[in-house]
């Protein structure tokens, strides 16, 4: 049975279309596995009773003849941010503990209307804040690579849910990084779509300005098949963008092809320098712009200047919208309540919110609070919305040059776990090429690169495109994917320690 | 105050410490953010996002209150609004 968790989620759809799987098999599979390694992983903050249900009612109809969408019967992960009927959801925090929700995001429903089948909820940071999972309220997830490092954040849960085979597609959310981040340090694949174009309704809001859903799973097409699931206008969201999006599966399979690389601008940010990075992070890195440009690829040096300034705009803008989006935690609709004898509503309010929340939540909302305060807000806000925009017209600038922009993920590999966790500066700075996409709206995907060197690590390269241009960095992310795959004689996944002890 | 958090005092020395090591370093955006520079307060700018003035799906009174700290005749239910003093 464990060779079922092992498929992508194309081929797993396949076979259940071709009828030489049923769902309850793919699901009672990935259920058994979760049971086997995620003691140990920590994924899952909860895992579905009913999946099997749901698995048979996929059959059912598809044993009647019905006509049920690309991924039917294929079992999903969700990440704990996204609010779901059926199962609790948390976003990583003791203040909702329990908390069902009477209506599914819209991404859920649309998985559901699909045929997917949800398998459990993930685990995350606190509120979608941070960049190692450490900051959950419900304990950390491990790296499936080294169970002793961070799985990235905020969407550890999902990304370690699809590298160690608990689930062949999960949804995430990334306001900073927290799709990519997580795809970088455990050689999965993750995708930021251009703001807007996948409905926030339903997702608990961090930074409404910068969150985005997306896709996360081990292989570029089966990030394209989910896109096509969850994407699309939805009128629930004021955001969301109206365009019509092509396929992202045909871009993927199109990309697999290697032609989109012949005579392909890739913009390479000069001011990111090698020395920020770790050398093996870095060496990746330069080995997949070699291989690009050794299959038709042309390699341009661009010029951001403002990048550098991202991380602190984006922590001024962050903890703003983050203070404002939080208020709603009161004790009073929903949510924690802690009694105090005598005390009013606001004293209430006060300490609920205490007990409630981690210290990085109440660091960024303390901080938001600040930065919006009257005599600071110019300083602050007003001027990190200026470098918003500066960041903007670099990226403008730069795809007038070219028609990607390739950045490695992220600085370095995967850290220990507790190595960061104190400290708040050196956790924001693992987000420095993911950051400047969100500011700008922009889409950007992390595709495994390799390993580092140095230690055996799983390393990302991340591809960004220009707004409304989601379909290309499918293409171009599975073109290298495709060459890397042959290269390495099979997936990188295939190269992680096994876990549980079973095949 | 604002962030109505009520906090220990090992969390204030802890937090202002951290505090103001971060305010150090985003202090630096004031260095490129010069007057002429419009702001940008969202990625993808949207105008005029209507919907048609019907009546959706609303939640009944019954799921807006399941998830209440506590509740009482369809109403959520709190403690004394203002103190003694006031």
């Amino acid at each position: 049975m464990s060779d079922i968790t092992r498929l992508t989620a194309a081929d797993l759809a396949a076979r259940l279309a071709a009828g030489e799987l049923s769902s309850v098999e793919a699901t009672r599979a990935h259920l058994e596995r979760i049971a086997a390694v995620d003691g140990d992983v920590h994924a899952f903050l909860h895992v579905s009773d009913h999946a099997l249900d749901v698995a048979a009612d996929i059959d059912r109809r598809r044993a009647a003849g019905e006509q049920l969408g690309a991924l039917a019967g294929v079992p999903l992960a969700i990440k704990d941010v996204l609010v779901t009927t059926d199962m609790p959801s948390t976003s990583g925090s003791k203040i909702l503990e329990g908390f069902i929700s009477p209506y599914d995001a819209t991404v859920v429903a649309r998985s559901r209307a699909a045929g997917l089948v949800p398998l459990g909820k993930t685990n995350m940071d606190e509120f979608a804040m941070g960049s190692s999972t450490e900051y959950s309220a419900y304990g950390p997830t491990h790296n499936p690579w080294d169970l002793e490092r961070i799985p990235g954040g905020s969407g550890g849960g999902s990304a370690a849910a699809v590298a160690a085979f608990e689930a062949p597609l999960a949804l995430g959310s990334d306001t900073g990084g927290s799709i990519r981040q997580p795809a970088h340090v455990t050689g999965t694949v993750g995708m930021k779509p251009t703001y807007g174009a996948v409905s926030r309704y339903g997702a608990i809001a961090l930074a409404s300005s910068l969150d985005q859903v997306g896709p996360v799973s081990r292989t570029v097409l089966d990030s394209a098949l989910l896109h096509d699931v969850i994407g699309g206008h939805d009128p629930n969201d004021a955001t969301s963008l109206e365009d019509p999006w092509p396929s992202f599966a045909a871009a993927a399979r199109e990309g697999a092809t290697g032609e989109v690389l012949k005579g392909l601008k890739v913009g390479v940010i000069r001011e990111l320098p090698d020395t920020g990075f770790q050398p093996g992070v870095a060496a990746s890195f330069r080995a997949s712009l070699a291989l690009l440009e050794a299959h038709g690829a042309e390699i341009v040096e661009i010029s951001a200047p403002h990048f550098e300034y991202g991380v602190a705009a984006y922590y001024l803008i962050l903890p703003a919208e983050a203070s404002s989006n939080l208020a709603k935690f009161d004790s009073v609709r929903f949510g924690l309540r802690v009694d105090v004898p005598g005390g009013t509503v606001e004293d209430v309010m006060a300490r609920s919110r205490e007990v409630g929340f981690g210290d990085e939540v109440k660091r960024r909302i303390i901080l938001g609070t600040y930065a919006l305060s009257a005599g600071y807000y110019d300083a602050y806000y007003g001027s990190a919305q200026k470098v918003r925009t500066l960041i903007q017209r670099d990226f403008d600038d730069a795809f007038a040059q070219v028609d990607v922009i390739a950045t490695p993920s992220a600085p370095t590999t995967a850290f220990r776990l507790g190595e960061k966790v104190d400290d708040p500066i050196q956790m924001y700075l693992n987000d420095v090429t993911t950051i400047p996409v969100n500011l700008a709206g922009v889409p950007g995907i992390s595709i495994p690169s390799g390993l580092a060197e140095e230690d055996g690590l799983p390393v990302g390269i991340q591809f960004v495109a220009p707004a409304r241009h989601d379909a290309r960095l499918y293409r171009v992310g599975a073109a290298l994917e495709a060459l890397l795959v042959d290269e390495w004689g099979g997936p990188l996944l295939d190269r992680a320690p096994r876990l549980g002890g079973n095949l | 105050m604002l962030a109505r958090i009520a906090l220990r005092d090992d969390e204030v020395e802890r937090l202002t410490g951290q505090l103001s090591a971060i305010v150090d370093n985003i202090a630096k955006v004031s260095e490129v953010a010069t007057p002429d520079v419009p702001a940008t307060s969202h990625p993808i700018p949207l105008e005029n996002v209507f919907r048609p003035d019907v009546v959706g799906q609303m939640l009944t009174v019954e799921q807006v209150l399941q998830n209440a700290p506590d509740a009482t005749d369809d109403r959520f239910k709190v403690t004394a609004i203002l103190g003694e003093e006031q």
